[in-house]
């Protein structure tokens, strides 16, 4: 584990109110460059509203939330970092897939300024990487679920970021897409992308997780390794006294990710 | 067609309906993104207080009634940002006094409600050659970042969210949405009017759904539409004696009944499962067992992209004009 190095994300004694009332209170978590972090929790657990507090969309209470090194109230790098929305939040179903990927690209160009060759390039580079590139006029209501999660997975690539925040991506996506979305997420990680992914439960993501966060009412009860099963998931008592012995023999047996490099796609950026 | 092109007023009015017919389903492909298809009807009730006002100040109703309708649309825009506007009553009440003011300001200025019926409705004869020109210019006003801005637009009506973490100004380009909303539902009041302007913004941009695929693609053809609506309508009108509203919004909904069962034919074919029958006369004679060459996927799977079809007991899969069927482990050709 890198803990040395700067985290991409660092939220201290974080408290959210939505409506007057508490939501999350006191929540403090960094993720560093290569790691996968699952947020885990049941419903109403404070999850979601976590993660659009940390990326500026719901107004902090108190406490504060840093990007890469950043404090999020003076933080304008937003390329550095893909969000991947609850995919039934949003409302695209009459678009092209390169229409939405290209969406991607926008924190990149200047308004009345047409793509470049970057930015199109960019976006073949996002569809290959889910497995979609030859789906790229294919209108998004004619795609599967699981197809679905990973055009709004190439969407946020299209920015070419250094951390991917992901919203319950396997929600309603059926077990062998499921599968599909651990190949691609294992895919970033070994180019180096660190991922913080909101997840209900955990399913074929979890050989690249490296860390839970798991919330419970608002708060943080297990900040470690990944609990063993959604049961234990939800009782944290078993999590902090019986589940222990189990994590440590999964944990070993399971491949660890890779965290060596920078990311092969930002040098393109850059350049 | 040829003879009303004689009259000057009616040339002013087929070159407005042009420009409504352009402007009103361009900025309506983002209003329906976002979900919010009956805006263009409210901001049709503020701009009518617009009129009134002009009528009992004396004022050319156009320029008035822009000004008008432009606040009015900022001031809903920012109720809703700041999430005061959620519960519909705020709007209801700002749409609604609009229009009451604008028929009592109509009142008072002697006119009555009769005044006001020319804008409500559209009305051939009453563009004037000034009106022409302040259409025009706001027109192009309208149209330079309802096209350039495309791409941003489009990303922030679609998913707000995104866009923010994208690090767009997505409240700045929230408001210039309303804004050039406001200014296109002003501009129609004398063609399409403004009780009926929200259907030029709304059943184009469905048809052309139902017609083309993309977004961009989408927001081409329902300009087309909308152009071919507007100036058909207004031509229509003219022989009718009717308002012209009611001709073009019934040509744009006779457009959208057209576009439906095309687009029911072309989901169809996308997706309807074919069926084979097995041939009923020699059942017992098995099919030559020709084996297919090697794969690059699996068939079945989720990202295969070749059609199912039922054959007999099993599942064939259409590939490059014949068809393959799972035999253990490989594929006979069918």
């Amino acid at each position: 584990m890198e803990s040395g190095s700067d985290p991409v994300l660092r939220a201290e004694d974080l408290s959210v109110e939505l409506g007057g009332l508490p939501v999350l209170r006191g929540i403090s978590l960094t993720v560093h460059r290569g790691e996968t972090v699952a947020l885990l929790g049941g419903n109403g657990s404070g999850k979601s509203t976590l993660v659009r507090s940390l990326l500026g969309l719901t107004p902090v209470r108190r406490g504060s939330v840093q990007l890469f090194g950043t404090d999020l109230a003076r933080f304008r790098d937003w390329s550095r970092i893909g969000y991947v929305p609850q995919r039934s939040t949003i409302n695209l179903t009459r678009a092209k897939v390169s229409e939405i990927v290209g969406s991607g690209r926008l924190g990149h160009r200047l308004p009345f300024v047409p793509p470049s060759r970057q930015d199109r390039q960019a976006i073949k580079d996002a569809l290959e990487v889910v497995g979609l590139a030859d789906r790229a006029t294919a209108e998004m209501q004619h795609l599967s679920g699981g197809q679905q999660q990973r055009v709004l997975i190439a969407r946020a690539l299209a920015t070419r970021p250094e951390l991917l925040v992901l919203d319950e991506p396997t929600a309603g996506v059926d077990l062998e897409h499921q599968r599909i979305l651990a190949d691609v997420l294992a895919e970033l990680l070994r180019r180096g992308m660190a991922i913080l992914v909101v997840l209900h439960e955990i399913g074929p993501l979890s050989p690249l997780v490296d860390r839970a966060i798991v919330l419970r009412e608002g708060r943080v009860v297990h900040d470690g390794d990944l609990p063993r099963s959604t049961s234990e998931l939800h009782d944290h008592h078993r999590i902090e006294h019986g589940g222990h012995e189990h994590l440590e023999e999964e944990h070993a047996s399971g491949p660890t990710p890779s965290v060596a490099g920078p990311l092969d796609t930002r040098n393109g950026a850059s350049s | 067609m040829i003879d009303i092109l004689g009259y000057p007023f009616m040339q002013r009015a087929l070159l407005a309906a042009l420009f409504t017919g352009l402007l009103a389903p361009a900025i309506g492909s983002y209003i329906v993104q976002r979900r919010l298809s009956l805006l263009g009807d409210g901001l049709g009730h503020v701009a009518i207080a617009g009129v009134g006002l002009a009528l009992l100040t004396g004022q050319a109703p156009i320029p008035v009634a822009v000004l008008v309708c432009v606040a009015g649309s900022v001031l809903v825009e920012v109720l809703r940002q700041r999430g005061k506007a959620t519960g519909d009553v705020g709007l209801a009440i700002l749409f609604y006094g609009g229009l009451a003011a604008g028929v009592l300001m109509s009142a008072f200025a002697g006119g009555g409600t009769g005044a006001l019926s020319q804008y409500l409705f559209g009305s051939l004869t009453s563009v004037t050659p000034g009106d022409l020109v302040v259409i025009g210019v706001l027109a192009i006003v309208v149209l330079v970042p309802t096209i350039g801005l495309a791409p941003q637009l489009f990303a922030v009506s679609a998913d707000e969210d995104f866009a923010r973490v994208l690090g767009l100004p997505v409240r700045t380009y929230n408001i210039i949405v309303v804004v050039l909303a406001a200014i296109t539902v002003t501009l129609s009041m004398r063609t399409v009017g403004l009780l009926l302007v929200s259907a030029l913004m709304v059943v184009p941009v469905a048809a052309a759904q139902n017609l083309v695929s993309g977004f961009y693609a989408a927001l081409g053809t329902a300009m087309a539409i909308g152009v071919l609506v507007s100036v058909g309508g207004a031509a229509g009108s003219f022989y009718l004696d009717a308002a012209p509203g009611a001709l073009i919004v019934v040509f744009a909904i006779v457009v959208f009944a057209v576009s439906w069962p095309v687009s029911a034919i072309l989901a169809k074919r996308r997706r309807a499962p074919v069926i084979i029958s097995e041939p009923a006369e020699h059942p017992q004679i098995p099919t030559p067992h020709v084996l297919a060459g090697s794969h690059p996927h699996q068939h079945g799977d989720p990202d295969c992209d070749h059609p199912a079809v039922t054959h007999g007991d099993h599942v064939d899969y259409v590939h490059d004009g014949h068809r393959h069927a799972i035999h253990k482990d490989h594929y006979d050709e069918h």
